[in-house]
């Protein structure tokens, strides 16, 4: 049976990441920094990927990383939700990780301790939308170089090299100062996209694409579940604060029970959610038969109950709840693009009725 | 301390000298209680050990195997998850000896006499009266909702026996006779067409003083006991995948392709997932539980189930088309068990609608989850100091 509880090892791991966010990634500094040219906290990351060495978590220890697994990586990811932090930990420690863990040794094994040591930051070139079983866009592969353009790939402004599936149904890397990288104006600002142009940009195959593609999509949807999980956390708890602060009418105003019932079921969703969320993280971690399974469940509730904390929070919040200095804004376009990120609930859901017999008409 | 391997070795005596297949079921479970393995978390001499909660679960697991009688704790739900637990924190040494034994063997029956047509889930508003005669206490009033009312030899009693003070003081908690003459029950038909609840007239029932559980005026604090009882019950349970509401819904559309249409899929989808979440929420509070940290969870796993059982129910009656337009059977029956499941679609779908009302209707549950979990603030009450008999009516 899986386990759907933390360790202590686990919540040690959370406590030294959530210390080290509360002092170096406040909402005030989050919104100061995507309000100008480089919305990613380079800083940040380098605390996060050589300082505890949390990029590496997923790659074994002879390559360079810790030997952890999806356990540690979805409560880090709790964490990072919690504080929006705008670090490609999700993209370059999680998905390009994972791609490059499905190929050979060789060049994905340098990678990888790369990737681990926080030394490159990675991006798998595949759209952000996409989930494990689509179609996704391929670049032309002619005589060692690669050819057109890839749109909406995540973190990519601040990869230093991105893992390209081309037509002859191969993984490529190719190094960023290869290619042209434009942002595109993202509705999410602390996970933005950006549009990838190759004109003839050098590559070193790293294997097939496609399974690799699909391992890496899977994991990013089942981890989403927690930083979503992280993300509705945060929403609640600083609404329930405000809620008990906030008097109107000569009372708190968390005292109406209109307000209170809108509460509780927004705890109830979290509640469900955490164990959604454990258990796709324990099922990815294990290897089980049910890890598809389980990231479709956790997958198709997340994204819902993400979106609708975020909501309930700018609703409950009043007027500053709608104002650009209050970060609730930050949380609810990170939850609306979460809800769209390796797959949409209603994608999901669609995989799961393959799973379980439960066909379409 | 009692330890697994100590209660894997009482139970293998007890197997012993009553082997299942040649007792008679009711000498087993006497023994089996006698032997401290009934609950096994309960005191010496009243049906335990006094061993951890969580290992009944090894004793259980041993008797199963050797097919040994089981209590049917369906059948005695209340009494089990009730009665028991505020008989063991408020009882009497006396009162534990006589009651507890015939209880857990299924030998005695329990209601409960709490809810009143004028008090539901502001219990503790009840107009029961009991007032002291000597040795005794005379009873009168009006019960409702009393599961187990026609089959039941005892019933847990909460009465008003000070009209003078506010209403959460002045409630005293008894144990009551339900053969008393004076005890009158009625079957309340309900939307299913069953009669499973009651309603109880009491006119002069004369309850004496050592029937009385806990302090005069301590009744509401009693009752708390009863009533968080009431609620974790649900913690321990353990699904497999489509054990609840789900399966049959998801068998039905398995097996009836021409049933099938888009709307429906997307709906029935949707609580898949939900149910799977909460089943795994329910998993994850058990596993709480055996690792000794039990979360405020609990608190909403009723208000899931009870969504969810409306919700899966509604759909199969759609997806079932013209049958859904059926119902089995609309003769009164009054069953000695609620039976949540065990009819057709129709029925579960009329029976469920009792699940965000009974055992604390879900508007009351969502105000303990915003007030205990959440640390909301409560809703000023204007009823707090006002003597009971003053209260506007």
């Amino acid at each position: 049976m899986t386990d759907l509880l933390y360790s202590e090892e686990e919540e040690a791991l959370r406590a030294a990441v959530r210390d080290l966010l509360a002092d170096h990634c406040d909402a005030a500094g989050v919104i100061a920094r995507v309000e100008s040219d480089a919305p990613h906290d380079r800083e940040l990351w380098k605390l996060l990927a050589d300082g505890m060495g949390l990029a590496g978590l997923l790659v074994p220890e002879e390559l360079g990383g810790q030997g952890a697994g999806h356990r540690e990586v979805a409560v880090v990811l709790e964490e990072l939700g919690r504080a929006v932090a705008p670090v490609p930990f999700l993209t370059s420690a999680v998905v390009a990780t994972e791609a490059l863990l499905a190929g050979d040794a060789g060049e994905a094994g340098d990678l990888l301790g790369d990737l681990a040591s926080g030394r490159r930051i990675g991006a798998l070139a595949v759209a952000l939308n996409l989930p494990a079983d689509s179609a996704y866009k391929v670049v032309r592969y002619e005589d060692g170089a690669l050819h057109g353009e890839l749109t909406g790939i995540a973190d990519a402004a601040v990869a230093d090299v991105l893992l390209v599936p081309a037509d002859d149904g191969g993984l490529y890397a190719v190094d960023a100062s290869a290619v042209t990288v434009t942002p595109q104006v993202s509705l999410d600002l602390t996970r933005p996209l950006a549009k990838v142009v190759f004109d003839g940009a050098p590559g070193r195959l790293l294997g097939d694409a496609e399974p690799a593609v699909r391992r890496a999509l899977r994991a990013g949807a089942g981890l989403l579940a927690s930083e979503q999980l992280g993300l509705a956390e945060w929403t609640l708890t600083e609404t329930v604060r405000y809620l008990k602060e906030r008097k109107q009418f000569n009372r708190p105003v968390g005292g109406f029970q209109a307000l209170k019932h809108r509460l509780a079921h927004l705890w109830l969703e979290v509640v469900n959610l955490r164990a959604a969320a454990r258990n796709a993280a324990d099922q990815l971690a294990t290897g089980s038969a049910d890890a598809d399974l389980a990231v479709a469940v956790a997958q198709a509730f997340a994204a819902p109950v993400a979106v609708h904390a975020a909501e309930e929070a700018l609703q409950l919040h009043g007027g500053i709840g709608m104002t650009w200095e209050h970060p609730v804004h930050l949380y609810l376009k990170r939850a609306k693009a979460d809800s769209i990120a390796y797959g949409t609930a209603g994608a999901h859901r669609a995989a799961l009725a393959e799973l379980v017999d439960l066909q379409a008409p | 301390m009692t330890d697994a391997a100590d209660l894997r070795r009482r139970t293998a005596e007890l197997l012993a000298a009553y082997p299942p297949a040649t007792t008679d079921r009711l000498d087993f479970l006497r023994a089996r209680f006698d032997a401290g393995l009934a609950w096994v978390h309960y005191p010496e001499g009243l049906g335990g050990l006094g061993a951890p909660r969580s290992l009944q679960a090894v004793v259980d697991a041993d008797l199963e195997a050797e097919g040994a009688p089981d209590n049917d704790p369906r059948r005695i739900g209340i009494g089990l998850g009730m009665a028991a637990p505020t008989i063991l924190a408020y009882g009497t040494q006396e009162q534990k000896r006589q009651y507890l034994r015939p209880l857990w063997t299924g030998e005695e029956v329990w209601c409960q006499l709490f809810s009143e047509p004028g008090a539901g889930s502001d219990l503790a508003a009840l107009g029961t009266r009991a007032v002291r005669e000597g040795g005794a206490w005379v009873v009168n009033g009006q019960k409702v909702w009393t599961s187990s009312a026609h089959v039941a030899r005892w019933a847990i009693l909460i009465a008003r026996t000070d009209p003078d003070v506010p209403k959460h003081r002045g409630i005293t908690y008894f144990i009551c006779d339900m053969t008393d003459p004076g005890v009158e029950v009625r079957p309340l038909r309900q939307v299913t067409g069953e009669a499973e609840f009651n309603e109880v007239f009491i006119t002069d029932v004369r309850i004496p003083d050592s029937r009385r559980l806990g302090e005069i005026g301590d009744g509401w604090k009693v009752a708390q006991t009863t009533l968080n009882n009431e609620r974790v019950a649900i913690g321990g349970m353990r699904l497999p995948r489509e054990g609840g509401m789900i399966g049959p819904v998801a068998k039905t559309w398995r097996e009836r392709p021409e049933l099938r249409t888009h709307d429906l899929h997307q709906r029935l989808l949707k609580l898949w997932v939900e149910a799977e979440a909460a089943r795994l929420t329910a998993e994850r509070l058990r596993q709480q539980l055996v690792a000794g940290q039990p979360g405020p969870e609990g608190a909403g796993m009723k208000l899931a189930f009870a969504r969810l059982n409306q919700e899966i129910s509604g759909l199969e009656v759609e997806l079932r088309g013209e049958e859904g337009l059926l119902y089995d059977d609309w003769s009164m029956r009054r069953p000695e068990l609620v039976d949540f499941v065990g009819r057709d679609a129709g029925y579960r779908y009329l029976r469920s609608k009792g699940n965000s009302i009974e055992g604390g209707t879900t508007e009351v549950l969502l105000n303990i989850v915003a007030e205990r979990v959440l640390g909301l603030p409560s809703e000023p009450r204007t009823d707090k100091d006002v003597a009971w008999k003053d209260l506007a009516r």
